[in-house]
């Protein structure tokens, strides 16, 4: 397998959504291909940072102050009946 | 090496539908429990793409709007949640386009050859690479980085990685094939991960040289 074949099902091996000979053949690549094994570690590492950044959480105030609004207009458009919908 | 693992849990759908139904007959407090539930999610999704604070507080309250005046069109073989996602990803768009009228904003863009995504440089990184920067200093090398990816990049990567949406998901809200997503989430992480590299990798090697030994992981 070359470095561009591996690379191709990146996404697909670190989701999890490919066959067991497949995944063989990718991880026998990772155990000699120290580039690839890398690269590989360190986009999963990508992913974790990002998912676990908490990277434009939503502050409590604004989230009461938001739904208040949303909530608000759903009352006024429900008044206003099927037309004002 | 282990699989990334989804982080999303999500409430049972049929309570969802219920939530759905009685919004749909003019329960006002159902939606408010489908906002309370998902609005984290259309924020963090909206600034993503807008990279805009006030944009992404317009999109929270206008796609919320939108789903409520709209309820009626929703048919139920999706999830609402997903439902949802794809009517804030463009209203997303919309600002971003109003806001950047010089540039097109499509989900359609493509880039034209691999060549983008191919890894220039391979350098391992510390092993606690996020531990190296406080909590500030770490937001804003991430925000930084992703700005830096096309709008139709990030915003798969937000629907997918971030938010933990299927590949079949993804291609739904963003009415996308699904190789498609799959060569866009591809792009974006290699991407990323290359921009990361000059944040994260381990100082005490020669920076530039590069390494072709055999792989022990170097962890």
């Amino acid at each position: 397998m070359k470095c561009s074949e591996f690379l191709q099902e990146l996404t697909n091996y670190l989701d999890g959504a490919i066959d067991d000979r497949t995944k063989a053949e990718l991880e026998d690549h990772l155990a000699w291909c120290h580039n690839c094994y890398v690269v590989c570690d360190t986009t999963k590492k990508t992913i974790e940072i990002y998912r676990n950044s908490q990277l434009y959480e939503l502050p409590e105030d604004l989230r009461t102050r938001l739904r208040t609004a949303i909530v608000s207009k759903c009352h006024a458009k429900k008044k206003a009946g099927p037309e004002g919908v | 090496m282990s699989t990334i693992q989804n982080r999303v849990t999500e409430p049972p759908v049929s309570d969802e539908l219920k939530l759905v139904q009685a919004a749909k007959a003019g329960d006002v407090g159902a939606f408010e429990e489908l906002v309370r539930r998902y609005d984290r999610n259309v924020f963090r999704i909206a600034q993503h793409i807008t990279q805009n604070r006030e944009d992404a507080e317009d999109v929270v309250q206008d796609a919320f709007l939108k789903a409520y005046g709209n309820l009626n069109q929703f048919q139920g073989q999706s999830k609402f949640y997903t439902w949802l996602v794809r009517i804030a990803v463009n209203e997303a768009l919309m600002k971003l386009r109003r806001r950047r009228p010089e540039r097109v904003v499509s989900l359609d863009e493509d880039v034209k050859t691999e060549e983008d995504s191919l890894p220039r440089e391979v350098a391992d990184w510390s092993p606690n690479p996020e531990q190296q920067y406080n909590q500030a200093e770490l937001r804003d090398i991430l925000s930084r980085t992703i700005q830096g990816l096309p709008p139709s990049f990030r915003t798969v990567f937000v629907l997918r990685d971030v938010e933990g949406l299927s590949t079949e998901e993804t291609a739904e809200a963003l009415d996308l094939s699904i190789p498609a997503v799959k060569s866009r989430l591809l792009r974006a992480r290699l991407q990323l991960r290359d921009r990361l590299s000059r944040y994260f990798q381990r100082r005490e090697s020669a920076p530039g040289k590069p390494r072709h030994e055999s792989g022990d992981g170097n962890q």
